[in-house]
C-alpha cells in the first residue's frame, strides 16, 4: 500500500512539475481522522490551546462520524510544505488530494499576497504555544484564557499589508496627524496618471475634485478627528493601551502574527480552491486510470465541485473561472492570474456576463422569513460577490480616535453589523483598551454609537 | 543530490490529545454558561411540550465566538443555480442557511455545506428546575392553617425479625441467608431459616397537607396572538411546576375572557382564540366568585395570575381596581404578566401602576428572555411583610 502510494505520488509530482507547477518540497503525513480534524480545527498542528479550537474540532469530528462531511485535504503554507492524508483514504482519493495540494503549494509559493508570509510558521506557532503555556502557569489559566478570548474577538482587525516596523520607526508619536481624506493622496499622483485633466483649478471656484474634497473636509471635520484612521486595531491597542502587561502584549502579538499568516488564505479562498481544483482535474486526466478508478474519481470530483444555492462553493466557481480564463487567454495567462490577483480583483476582472449566466448565479436576500433571489443581473451579482470578499468578508473597522476613550468607526457600505454581536464584542475591546470604547456604525440608515464601560453597552442614535 | 521533492511518513499519533483537551474545556464553559443563561433556558421553546417528564433533555448550543460581523439577515448573498433559478425564487427559509463559518485555518472541507446547527450538550428539566427554583420564593408564607391541615399516613421505615408474611422484605431476607451461609463457610444461597426472615414495619406519621389553587386568567380575544399565548404558556408552565414542588396538591383553573369570562380547559385556554373586545373585570369577578364558592382561603393558598397584552376597555378600569383589591385580600398574591412585544401603550398596565399593595406583582415581558425576570418578580418574598414580622 505504502509503496503504491509512493509510486503514485512520484508520478503525480513529476506530472505537476512538467505542467509548470512550482512548489516547495512536500512532506506528506498519514494520520487518523482525529488528528486531521485537530489540524483542521487549529489551522496548524502546533497552535496554542483554546476552547474555540476544541469547539471546531468537535464539530468537524461529529460531522465526520455522522458521515456528513469529510476533509479531503489539509495543507500548510510552509517550506517544506506539509500535507496530511487520512489513513483510511483509498488510493484514488490520495491521488486526487496529492494533485490538489501540489497546486495549493504552488499558489502559496507564487501568489504575490503570500510573499511575506512566514514559511516557518509551524515552528513559530509551536514557540508561541510554549510561551502561552508558560503564561498559564505564571498567571493562571483562567486569566490567560479570558485575555485570549478578548484578543481573538478582534483578531481580524489587522492590516496585514502594512510594513509596520518601518512605519513605527518613522512615527514615534502616539497619533498620526490626519492631513488628508481617505484616498486623497491619490490625487497627488494625478499628473502622472491622469495627464492634464484637472491640473489647473479655475479661479472662480473649486473645480477639481481635490478642491471639492478639501472644502468638504473643512466643513465636516470635527476637531476630535485628529488622527489618521488606523485599520490595525490590534496593533493600535498593543502600542497605545496603557493598561497591558508585557505578557498580554505578547499574546496580542501572537494573535496578530497568526492572523497575518492566515490572512492571504482568507483573501484568496475562491482563487486558491479554484486553482487547486483546476489542476487536480488536469493532472488526473493525464494519469493512466483503470475504469473503476475513473468512476471513483468522477464521483469524488463531483462531490467536491457540487454547486450550492445558498452560498458560493469556491471549488466550483473558482474552477469555472480558471477554465474560462484559459479558454479566453490561454494557459500562460493562468499563471499570471494566480500570481497577481486576490479574490476581489479576480472576480472583478474575470467574472464575465457569460459566466454569471452559465453558472446561473444570482444574488439573494431576506424577505419576511424567506431568502429570495433578488437579481440575476450580472453586474449586480458580481458586485454582491465582490462585496462578500472585501476585507476577507469581515466588516472594515478603524480606530479614529483615542482621547483617551477608544473610538472605532465601521466603514458602512450597505451591510449592517450584527447588533447582538456588537454588544458582546465591545466589552472585549474595553478589556484590552482599559478604558471606555465606542463604535460608530449605521442601523437603518441612521448613525448610531455603541458605548461600553466594560459592564454595560449603550446605544445612542446621533 | 538535491533535496527530495517529497517524503511520506506515518507516525504514532496516539498521544495527540489536543483536540479532545480543548473540546473538554469548551464543554466546561458551556456548563458554566448555563448557570449564567438561565433566562435562555427558561425561555426555551417547547420545554413545556415535555409535559413535565423529567427525562426530557434540552439541547444546548455551543458557545458563540463573539466578534464584529455582519447581520446575515440584512445582507445580500450570492448562490448558484442549476440553470433555472430566476428572480423571485425562494432559495431558503429562515433558519436553514446558517451563517457560514468562515475563518482562518478552518481546514478546507471539500464541498463545504452551510454550517449545520449542532448541539454541544444537554440538560435535563430537573437541572433547569434546580437552578430556577433556587431563585424563587413562595410569597406570604405566614399563611393561616396551612401547617394545621394534616393527614394521617404511614411510612415503612424500619426492619424487624418478626412480622406478618405480607410485609416480608425478600431482598433483605435473602441477603441475610447468604451472609449466614458464608459465615458457616458455605458458598451461595443455601436454605433459608426462620432466623433469616426480615420484615418491613411501619410507623404512623402526620404529613402536613397543603393545597394551592392557581387561577390562571388570560385574555383570549383577537389581540392575543401566537407569541403572547406562547409566552403565557411557558410562564404558566414554570409557575405550576414550582407550586407543585411546594404544595402536595395544586389545582389549576383556567379562566378565559374577552368581554365575558368563563372557565375553560387547558387546551382551549392556550389554543382557541375568540373575537371581541376586552373587559378584564369579568375575569377578576369570576375569580372572586370561585374563591368564595370553591376555594376557601382558609383551605387553599390562592395564586391568581393574569396574562394580558395590556389592552383593556378604558371604561372598565375603575371596576378592575376595585375587584383586584378584593381578590388580593384573600390571595397569596396577585400576579399580572403583561406580554407587550411591541412596547405599546397599555391601559391595563396603568391600572396596576395605580395600585400600591404588597401582594401585587406585575411584570412586563417584551421578549422570551424576560420570562425569567417575570418569574422572579412573582415569586419573591415581600420585603415589607418581612419587616413587619
Amino acid at each position: 500500500m505504502m509503496q503504491q502510494l509512493e509510486q503514485a505520488i512520484d508520478e503525480i509530482t513529476q506530472k505537476a512539475k512538467s505542467l509548470g507547477l512550482d512548489f516547495f518540497p512536500m512532506r506528506y503525513e498519514i494520520c487518523p481522522p482525529e488528528v486531521i480534524y485537530t489540524f483542521g480545527a487549529y489551522g496548524m498542528p502546533t497552535r496554542y490551546n483554546h476552547w474555540s479550537f476544541g469547539k471546531a474540532f468537535y464539530k468537524m469530528k461529529m460531522q465526520y462520524d455522522l458521515g456528513m462531511s469529510k476533509i479531503y485535504e489539509l495543507v500548510i503554507n510552509s517550506n517544506p510544505c506539509y500535507a496530511f492524508l487520512l489513513d483510511s483514504n483509498t488510493l484514488i482519493q490520495n491521488k486526487l488530494i496529492v494533485a490538489h495540494v501540489l497546486a495549493h503549494c504552488d499558489f502559496f509559493k507564487n501568489n504575490a499576497h503570500f510573499a511575506h508570509t512566514n514559511r516557518n510558521m509551524v515552528e513559530s506557532m509551536a514557540a508561541s504555544a510554549d510561551r502561552i503555556r508558560q503564561y498559564e502557569k505564571t498567571y493562571g489559566r483562567a486569566k490567560v484564557e479570558s485575555f485570549l478570548d478578548a484578543a481573538m474577538a478582534i483578531a481580524e482587525h489587522i492590516d496585514p499589508h502594512a510594513d509596520r516596523i518601518k512605519k513605527k520607526q518613522q512615527v514615534d508619536h502616539l497619533k498620526k496627524v490626519r492631513t488628508q481624506q481617505p484616498y486623497e493622496d491619490l490625487w497627488e499622483l494625478e499628473p502622472a496618471v491622469g495627464g492634464e485633466t484637472v491640473s489647473s483649478p479655475s479661479p472662480s471656484g473649486p473645480t477639481s475634485i481635490r478642491d471639492i474634497l478639501k472644502g468638504h473636509r473643512e466643513e465636516k471635520e470635527s476637531p476630535s478627528h485628529s488622527m489618521e484612521p488606523e485599520k490595525d486595531i490590534l496593533l493600535f491597542i498593543m502600542e497605545n493601551s496603557r493598561h497591558l502587561e508585557d505578557w498580554q502584549r505578547d499574546i496580542l502579538t501572537i494573535v496578530r502574527d497568526e492572523m497575518s499568516y492566515f490572512w492571504p488564505q482568507i483573501e484568496t479562498k475562491v482563487m486558491n480552491e479554484g486553482w487547486a481544483t483546476y489542476w487536480h482535474l488536469h493532472i488526473m486526466r493525464e494519469l493512466d486510470l483503470s475504469d473503476e478508478e475513473t468512476i471513483e474519481f468522477a464521483k469524488l470530483n463531483a462531490s467536491v465541485i457540487q454547486p450550492s444555492t445558498t452560498q458560493i462553493n469556491p471549488y466550483y466557481v473558482g474552477l469555472k473561472m480558471f477554465e474560462d480564463i484559459e479558454k479566453r487567454f490561454g494557459r500562460d495567462h493562468l499563471f499570471e492570474v494566480r500570481e497577481l490577483e486576490s479574490d476581489t480583483s479576480f472576480i472583478r476582472n474575470y467574472l464575465t456576463q457569460d459566466l454569471v449566466k452559465e453558472l446561473n448565479m444570482f444574488s439573494f436576500g431576506k424577505i419576511g422569513s424567506d431568502y429570495v433571489i433578488n437579481s440575476t443581473e450580472w453586474e449586480k451579482v458580481r458586485d454582491t460577490f465582490i462585496e462578500s470578499r472585501v476585507n476577507g468578508g469581515f466588516p472594515y473597522l478603524t480606530v479614529i480616535d483615542a482621547d483617551p476613550d477608544l473610538h472605532l468607526h465601521h466603514h458602512y457600505e450597505g451591510s449592517e453589523l450584527d447588533l447582538r454581536y456588537i454588544e458582546k464584542t465591545l466589552p472585549y475591546v474595553q478589556q484590552l483598551w482599559g478604558r471606555n470604547v465606542h463604535l460608530q456604525t449605521m442601523i437603518e440608515e441612521r448613525r448610531v454609537v455603541f458605548s461600553t464601560d466594560g459592564e454595560k453597552v449603550h446605544r445612542k442614535f446621533i | 543530490m538535491s533535496e527530495p521533492l517529497f517524503l511520506i511518513s506515518q507516525e504514532d499519533w496516539s498521544l495527540h490529545r489536543k483536540g479532545y483537551e480543548d473540546q473538554t474545556r469548551h464543554r466546561e464553559k458551556v456548563k458554566e454558561a448555563l448557570r449564567n443563561n438561565l433566562a435562555d433556558m427558561v425561555a426555551e421553546e417547547g420545554i413545556f411540550a415535555s409535559n413535565g417528564k423529567n427525562i426530557v433533555k434540552i439541547p444546548i448550543r455551543s458557545l458563540d465566538e463573539f466578534r464584529f460581523r455582519y447581520n446575515y439577515k440584512r445582507q445580500n448573498h450570492v448562490g448558484t443555480g442549476n440553470g433555472s433559478a430566476k428572480k423571485g425564487d425562494v432559495v431558503a427559509k429562515d433558519g436553514d442557511p446558517n451563517q457560514q463559518q468562515q475563518g482562518p485555518g478552518k481546514g478546507a472541507g471539500a464541498g463545504d455545506q452551510p454550517g449545520v446547527d449542532y448541539f454541544e450538550t444537554e440538560v435535563t428539566l430537573e437541572e433547569v428546575e434546580n437552578h430556577l427554583f433556587s431563585r424563587l420564593k413562595l410569597p406570604h408564607l405566614d399563611k393561616k392553617e396551612q401547617a394545621e391541615v394534616v393527614v394521617d399516613s404511614i411510612q415503612f421505615n424500619d426492619i424487624r425479625k418478626k412480622g406478618i408474611m405480607g410485609n416480608l422484605d425478600k431482598k433483605r431476607t435473602i441477603l441475610q441467608a447468604i451472609k449466614r451461609n458464608a459465615q458457616e463457610g458455605k458458598k451461595g444461597l443455601g436454605k433459608i431459616l426462620e432466623d433469616d426472615l426480615r420484615f418491613k414495619t411501619w410507623s404512623e406519621v402526620k404529613i402536613p397537607h397543603s393545597q394551592a389553587v392557581v387561577l390562571c386568567m388570560m385574555d383570549t380575544s383577537g389581540s392575543m396572538g401566537r407569541f403572547e399565548k406562547d409566552i403565557a404558556r411557558t410562564t404558566f408552565f414554570w409557575i405550576s411546576r414550582f407550586l407543585r414542588q411546594n404544595y402536595s396538591n395544586v389545582e389549576i383553573v383556567f379562566i378565559a375572557h374577552h368581554t365575558h369570562a368563563k372557565v375553560v380547559s387547558e387546551e382551549h385556554f392556550f389554543t382557541k382564540g375568540e373575537m371581541g373586545g376586552t373587559v378584564c373585570s369579568s375575569a377578576y369577578k369570576l375569580a372572586l366568585e370561585l374563591i368564595q364558592q370553591k376555594y376557601s382561603p382558609s383551605k387553599y393558598n390562592i395564586y391568581p395570575i393574569h396574562f394580558s397584552d395590556g389592552d383593556n376597555l378604558p371604561s372598565d378600569n375603575d371596576e378592575c381596581i376595585e375587584i383586584i383589591q378584593k381578590v388580593m385580600e384573600v390571595s397569596n398574591f396577585f400576579a399580572y404578566g403583561e406580554i407587550n412585544q411591541h412596547h405599546r401603550m397599555s391601559t391595563l398596565g396603568d391600572v396596576f401602576k395605580s395600585i400600591d399593595h404588597p401582594k401585587l406583582r406585575s411584570a412586563v415581558i417584551y421578549e422570551r428572555k424576560d420570562i425569567l425576570q417575570a418569574l422572579t418578580t412573582f415569586f419573591t418574598e415581600n420585603k415589607e411583610e418581612e419587616l413587619k414580622a
